[in-house]
């Protein structure tokens, strides 16, 4: 087993160009200030669109006052349900903006004030007097919920309910028996840089610049929307700041911005109210998770029971997919996982980094920690002797499995064998100290892509530029995507010019589900080879037919975090000490940038584990905890020593560049192993997240 | 943010003049909470009066041994000047555990007294709420309150007041210096702040126009120990869900014979304990009597639905700090500052 | 007297990275807002517009500070540095290059406020100022000498720069990266700007 480390790596890979930690390309503009974002666009004549969020949690619009928003001076437009231009039938309709009177919930759009000034459209805002027929709501999700229902879907496309074996009979029959509830309160995304766009119309034409996770899908919502043919809108996403699912699926900002735009005759930039986002921008629904353990004496499971309820809105339905990690991790007999989903009067549900992975893991993984210290078994060993054969829930061989490498190497770095398991017997001062182990995964994707690839100069000093709408959200893309190409042509990294951003690239799917890398790599790889093979100036690729043509394999990256966590006796505060990951996720393209996303996965899921919470208000309907004061975000005195490793995993049914992803397994696994560490700690279970003082509580030890 | 007219005061008597000519004015010191309310249209001033510029930064010796602070000193040069870190070791405390280093570096002495309570149905122009709109009722009497007050609340508000120097001032018995239409008088920091009752939009005693001049920090009783701890919910960057400053000091045979406490995140002000201290002089210092003299105090709390943690949480602080501080005479304080 | 104002915006200058800008502001114009709106310096960063996050962090008179809460009308005649001034993509200031090359980011959008917040913190810590993770004894001895700043120390102090991405570790060690050089270099108040201008 080789273990990839940076700092020491002396073998022969260190002179290849993929694999190697190059620095990443933009890192000089974004470090001096020069990287532009979607609102540092500023066209000729800008106007400033401020958005009006609806002040009740369900009903409707009666009437919107606007005189004297209007009558301030520098005001332009108050667009609304009655006056904004009319949009085509979305697929998505969370973007069906000033369409209607209807408010499905606090915090949905109900006009937008634009004027000369950021400070005008602002005040326009506030005097808005918006009128509202209120109707009664419902915000809250409970176990007994008399609407919740078996969704036929969750998200990802995943059946809803599945069961294989007998769970019933081999849960009644099992030595052990495990009833556990785990809960969640939602979560934000909240990426630093704000959703926001510039939008203008040059004829018939029209520009966006989009804080987006795709400005293909973007540009193609746009257009349809407008009733424009794709190609009269470009969508440019050049840097972004950041979105963790959040800006995977076009979102209201570019929306106002363009009907603002059509509307004055201007462009207009539209930044939403970081207090909005978690209104407009989706979030991680609330979880109440049932897992159902029968283990033998061996630990050994036969039976595994999870299941899930969330909530949904009444706009859209989107199902947090928790359940489903129980159809991939361990074998047992009788398996049976399933959702319940009630609609509610609340913000519509999305994408939050590794929906369904991160929120069922950490269910899955603490059950786990509970059935190893009942039956006095290893944490680390209790999973290696569940891990399966073949993926449990669909049979098909999994292309490769390398969870158990994890465990062992991550349990040796971490010293994992001096530990006692014996709960709250670690004391420092009045800080109790405690360790935990818990295991990750994350689904392999791959989505079509097309790339273009032409040589430059001559043969002599060949240079090469490659074309595709791929998005760097941080991720390193533009840096690795030009590391395949070097690679593919045989030639130095800085021979590689490389655009992506912009819908007027080739086309490429979204930066999500940590699939951006692969989808575009196989597109640029297939580019690359096509051109050195042909000995052409120009190839343009699409790998639709590639993707369609892979094997039956269960593919799917593993990994294994450890955490240290010292918990205050005095006030329950709960700090983590060390973390660290190991992780099986194919071949690992740039050491420099995965390192960082892997870190930075990890940091998410100790937010998740320790500070994040937030709540719906019952009375009023809409999140309480709006802004970043309230929000918990881990800060930087959250975040200690944080060392993520890999395994050099060679896996040949995955995609020519190698790669399985690796944006979201970092947070999987970690907040269990921080809630498992808490148990060793103090030797009580805490079933609900985030571990915040008022859960964990004092703990005097004498 | 409405549109304002602006001026710079350059003079303490000149800013205490320029409010009385305008009605809906406000002083503007370091600006990082009114500038915040500003923007949620929470505060509307139709004038500012820039007091930024005043000769207030001077932090002196008083002829009795104390400190006299000037309102702009800002909140990072007060904890780092070297008579209050020796002095007044636990306002240094408090004043580092508040905020970041970017708003303690623009956040002053007298700006720091008068921030708004970070109630988030404050802060929501579409919620209800007593102390930005008289008369509309309070969303968080049974909302979501884990964050907020479990002594000396009302029915019309269960804010707590934010700030970290308030407490710790409190404990050290500081005084406010305010300079008004009338003249100057003094009050006391503990009695600065109001509780809500029924009129919650009335945060301090100030009158309209009062500005705070200065801080009076009295001399600490010879041989006091003192520290500042907070719980929170991230170990930086965070309010407190509950906090406590302490000062106290033994006589030679192991009895307390001066003791402040106060705690913050429990109340609309700074909560100054002094059924609790009372309790403490003249008796011994050892965890136990120090619990009973706390649990004396915290009886009157009165535990909302979702913040009954905070009456465990401030006792064991509370207890923690006075047995930290009277363990041995010769050993400071640190691990009172937190993990 | 005091003459009766009406005007609702005012001329001012500001002095960014030692160049002069006389602009006209309406009051309630942020000085983030007339960096990025109004001069096209769209490095400092609006994240949360409420001091909640970091991301605007300049150096006003050398000092780091959250500029989406400083009115602009308030400030004429400051000395402010932004991002742009410390350094560009060809002289990129040593905090610069150390972010870079530790990969002390992904999105990038914090790293401005970081960076900038890291100088003026490194600043702080060589005129000896404490933080909340300085030890009670150290803080009481209250010496003015330059602070030692371990990884705790160094988390605490620039805990007001938030980092959804998770940079933290990386950010820490490009800290540590020019902390040694700069607390040789700068040897108190009368040389604040030291780190700033390098």
């Amino acid at each position: 087993m080789a273990v990839d480390d940076t700092t020491t790596r002396t073998d022969a890979t260190a002179q290849r160009v993929l694999g190697s930690p190059a620095l990443r390309r933009e890192g000089r503009a974004k470090v001096t200030g020069t990287a532009r974002y979607a609102a540092e666009h500023t066209p000729p004549h800008c106007a400033y669109g401020w958005p009006v969020a609806a002040a009740v949690p369900r009903g409707s619009v009666t009437g919107i006052d606007d005189g004297e928003a209007l009558a301030l001076p520098g005001a332009l437009a108050v667009l609304t349900h009655d006056n904004a231009p009319r949009l085509g039938e979305p697929d998505d309709p969370t973007l069906r903006l000033l369409q209607s009177p209807r408010v499905p919930h606090r915090g949905w759009y109900v006009a937008l004030a634009v004027g000369e000034t950021l400070e005008t459209a602002r005040e326009m805002a506030r005097a808005l007097r918006v009128s509202y027929a209120e109707e009664p709501h419902d915000s809250l999700v409970s176990a007994d919920h008399p609407e919740l229902y078996h969704p036929e879907q969750a998200n990802g496309g995943y059946p809803g309910d599945r069961e294989t074996g007998d769970f019933d009979a081999e849960y009644a029959a099992a030595a052990h028996r495990f009833d556990l509830t785990y809960t969640l309160s939602p979560l934000h995304n909240h990426p630093m840089e704000p959703h926001a766009a510039t939008a203008v119309w040059e004829g018939g034409h029209l520009i966006a610049y989009d804080s987006s996770q795709g400005a293909t899908l973007v540009g193609q919502t746009l257009a349809a929307l407008f009733g424009l043919d794709p190609k009269q809108v470009t969508v440019v996403s050049e840097h972004v700041g950041g979105g963790f699912g959040s800006k995977g699926t076009p979102r209201a900002q570019v929306v106002l911005a363009a009907m603002g735009a059509r509307h004055t005759g201007r462009a207009v930039k539209v930044v939403l109210p970081r207090r909005e986002l978690c209104s407009v921008v989706g979030h991680r629904a609330p979880t109440i998770q049932r897992l159902r353990l029968g283990a033998r004496d061996d630990g050994t499971l036969a039976a595994l029971g999870h299941e899930a309820i969330t909530h949904t809105s009444t706009v859209d339905e989107f199902v947090e997919q928790s359940a489903v990690p129980s159809r991939v991790m361990y074998g047992a007999d009788g398996i049976r996982t399933g959702h319940q989903v009630v609609a509610l009067d609340v913000p519509t549900p999305s994408w939050m980094r590794a929906p369904g992975d991160a929120s069922g893991m950490l269910a899955l993984e603490c059950a786990m920690d509970e059935v190893a210290t009942e039956l006095g078994i290893d944490p680390v060993e209790l999973r290696l002797r569940n891990i399966p054969e073949r993926e449990p829930d669909s049979g098909k061989p999994f292309s490769s499995h390398h969870l158990a490498d994890c465990l062992r190497e991550g349990a040796r770095r971490f010293g994992w064998e001096r530990r006692d398991p014996r709960p709250a017997t670690r004391r420092d001062g009045h800080l109790l100290l405690g360790t935990g182990v818990a295991a990750s995964t994350y689904p392999v994707l791959v989505a079509p892509s097309t790339a273009s690839v032409q040589a430059l100069g001559d043969g002599s000093d060949p240079s090469y530029h490659v074309r595709v709408n791929a998005t760097d959200i941080g991720t390193g893309a533009r840096t690795v995507l030009a590391q395949i190409a070097a690679e593919e042509l045989g030639v130095p990294l800085d021979a590689v010019r490389i655009d992506v951003g912009s819908s007027d690239l080739p086309t490429a799917p979204l930066a999500g589900g940590s699939s951006g890398t692969a989808s575009w790599g196989w597109a640029v790889h297939k580019a690359c080879r096509e051109l050195r093979e042909s000995g052409g100036s120009i190839v343009t690729v699409d790998t639709t037919s590639d993707v369609q043509s892979l094997e039956e394999y269960a593919r799917h990256a593993f990994g294994a975090v450890f955490a240290e966590v010292a918990v205050d006796t005095v006030t329950g505060e709960v700090r983590t000490r060390r973390l660290l990951g190991v992780f099986a996720a194919g071949r690992i393209l740039n050491a420099r940038t995965a390192r960082s996303q892997f870190i930075g996965g990890m940091t998410m899921g100790l937010g998740m584990a320790l500070t994040e919470h937030s709540s719906l208000d019952p009375a009023l309907g809409g999140f309480v905890e709006k802004d970043l004061a309230g929000y918990h975000v881990p800060a930087h005195a959250d975040v200690p020593d944080i060392d993520a490793h890999w395994i050099e995993e060679h896996d040949p049914h995955l995609n020519p560049v190698g790669g399985k992803g690796i944006g979201e397994i970092g947070i999987v696994g970690t907040p269990a192993a921080i809630a498992n560490a808490v148990h060793h700690a103090t030797g009580r279970r805490y079933r609900e997240l985030p571990l915040t003082p008022d859960r964990v509580g004092v703990l005097l030890v004498e | 943010m409405r549109p304002f007219t602006f001026e710079r005061a350059t003079t303490p008597e000149e800013a205490v003049s320029a409010y009385a000519a305008q009605p809906h004015a406000r002083f503007l010191a370091g600006g990082t909470n009114l500038v915040d309310l500003m923007k949620l249209g929470v505060e509307t001033p139709e004038h500012l009066i820039d007091v930024s510029k005043l000769p207030l930064n001077e932090i002196e010796p008083t002829p009795d041994g104390g400190l006299r602070v000037g309102a702009n000193v800002r909140n990072s040069d007060l904890a780092a000047h070297p008579s209050v870190c020796r002095g007044y070791p636990a306002l240094s405390q408090a004043l580092l555990s508040g905020a970041s280093g970017q708003l303690r570096n623009q956040a002053t002495t007298g700006g720091n007294l008068l921030q708004r309570t970070r109630c988030p149905y404050f802060q929501d122009l579409t919620a209800p709420c007593n102390k930005r709109e008289p008369g509309s009722g309070c969303s968080a009497v049974r909302g979501v309150n884990r964050d907020m007050a479990v002594l000396g609340h009302s029915e019309h508000c269960v804010a707590t007041h934010p700030s970290d120097m308030a407490v710790a001032l409190a404990a050290y018995d500081a005084e406010v210096e305010v300079l008004g239409p009338e003249g100057v008088r003094t009050v006391p920091v503990a009695a600065f702040h109001r509780l809500p009752g029924d009129t919650p939009q009335r945060d301090t005693v100030l009158r309209p126009g009062e500005l705070i001049s200065h801080l009076t920090l009295p001399p600490v009783p010879a041989g006091a120990r003192a520290a500042y701890r907070k719980a929170r919910d991230r170990a930086s960057y965070a309010f407190a869900l509950a906090s406590a400053a302490v000062v106290v000091a033994l006589d030679g045979a192991g009895t307390v014979r001066h003791a402040t406490l106060a705690f913050g995140g429990l109340a609309h002000r700074p909560w100054r304990a002094r059924t609790a201290e009372e309790a403490l002089i003249g008796s011994r210092a050892e965890p136990q009597s120090f619990a009973r003299a706390v649990d004396a105090e915290l009886e009157a709390a009165r535990p909302l639905s979702d913040n009954a943690f905070k009456v465990p949480l401030a006792r064991s602080v509370a207890v923690h700090l006075l047995t930290t501080l009277t363990a041995r005479a010769d050993d400071t304080p640190n691990s009172a500052a937190g993990i | 007297m005091i003459p009766q104002r009406t005007a609702t915006s005012s001329t001012v200058t500001l002095h960014v990275n030692d160049t002069a800008h006389t602009v006209t502001v309406d009051h309630r114009t942020t000085l983030l807002d007339v960096l990025r709106e109004q001069l096209d310096l769209t490095g400092s960063k609006k994240g949360c517009d409420h001091g909640q996050c970091g991301a605007c962090t300049v150096l006003l008179e050398g000092r780091r500070a959250n500029s989406c809460l400083l009115l602009a009308v308030a400030h004429d005649g400051a000395h402010l540095t932004t991002v742009e001034g410390l350094g560009d993509e060809e002289r990129p200031h040593p905090l610069q290059q150390a972010f870079h090359e530790r990969d002390a980011f992904q999105c990038g959008y914090c790293t401005p406020g970081q960076i900038v917040s890291g100088v003026g913190m490194l600043c702080e810590a060589a005129e000896g100022h404490p933080s909340h993770a300085t030890p009670g004894s150290v803080l009481q001895r209250a010496t003015g000498a330059p602070a030692e700043l371990d990884r705790d120390e160094i988390r605490e102090r620039m805990s007001g720069n938030i980092c959804r991405c998770g940079a933290y570790p990386h950010i820490v060690e490009a800290l540590e990266d020019v902390t040694e050089q700069t607390l040789r270099r700068t040897d108190g108040a009368a040389r604040r700007t030291e780190g700033v201008s390098a």
